[in-house]
């Protein structure tokens, strides 16, 4: 069964986070926050498939519900 | 046709399109009931709604059309929105309120 841990490991390899809090417990619904420097200047639409492409085929064959809400450095720090 | 080129009439064909899993009374998706009750709280009115249940082709080919691996997905104006939690976050802004109010639904 696919954890909130491994699930943020994924999503770390194939993104810069500066923070990143995962949460989760039934195998597949899961819900993100992601702080990345990546973000900057893309819109939300951008941001999200950053961390779609991040998991790849991941977000097909083993990920049926992510949900998330992501941030730059600068929109966290103002929040 | 080819399904590419379906999605494309679909998008363009109304001001407002929603593909969901399930139908608005119906939703088979937490998230695209969600979604449904977004666009109600916003007042819109013609939403048009796909059911990607009713179709594998449809459901399939709308991921590539958008680069989005997940649905619900909503159209406005024949451009991608974004998903449920986008459409959350718009709809606490104020902003998915204006952009439907502009698209005429």
């Amino acid at each position: 069964m696919l954890t909130s841990e491994q699930l943020k490991e994924y999503i770390q390899q194939g993104l810069p986070c500066d923070y990143i809090d995962v949460q989760g417990n039934d195998g597949q619904h899961f819900e993100a926050v992601i702080v990345s420097p990546e973000f900057t200047g893309k819109s939300m639409v951008q941001q999200h498939q950053l961390v779609y492409k991040a998991l790849g085929p991941r977000m097909r064959d083993e990920i049926h519900a992510l949900s998330m809400r992501t941030f730059t450095p600068e929109t966290w720090a103002k929040r | 046709m080819d399904v590419q080129e379906r999605i494309k009439q679909q998008v363009t064909s109304s001001p407002v399109v929603l593909y969901m899993k399930g139908t608005p009374q119906f939703p088979q998706c937490g998230f695209s009931g969600a979604a449904v009750q977004i666009l109600k709280a916003c007042g819109a009115q013609n939403v048009v709604t796909v059911d990607v249940l009713s179709d594998p082709e449809i459901r399939e080919g709308i991921k590539a059309y958008a680069n989005w691996p997940t649905i619900p997905q909503l159209y406005v104006n024949g451009e991608f929105v974004g998903g449920a939690d986008i459409m959350r976050e718009m709809y606490q802004q104020g902003e998915l309120q204006k952009m439907l109010e502009n698209s005429a639904a």
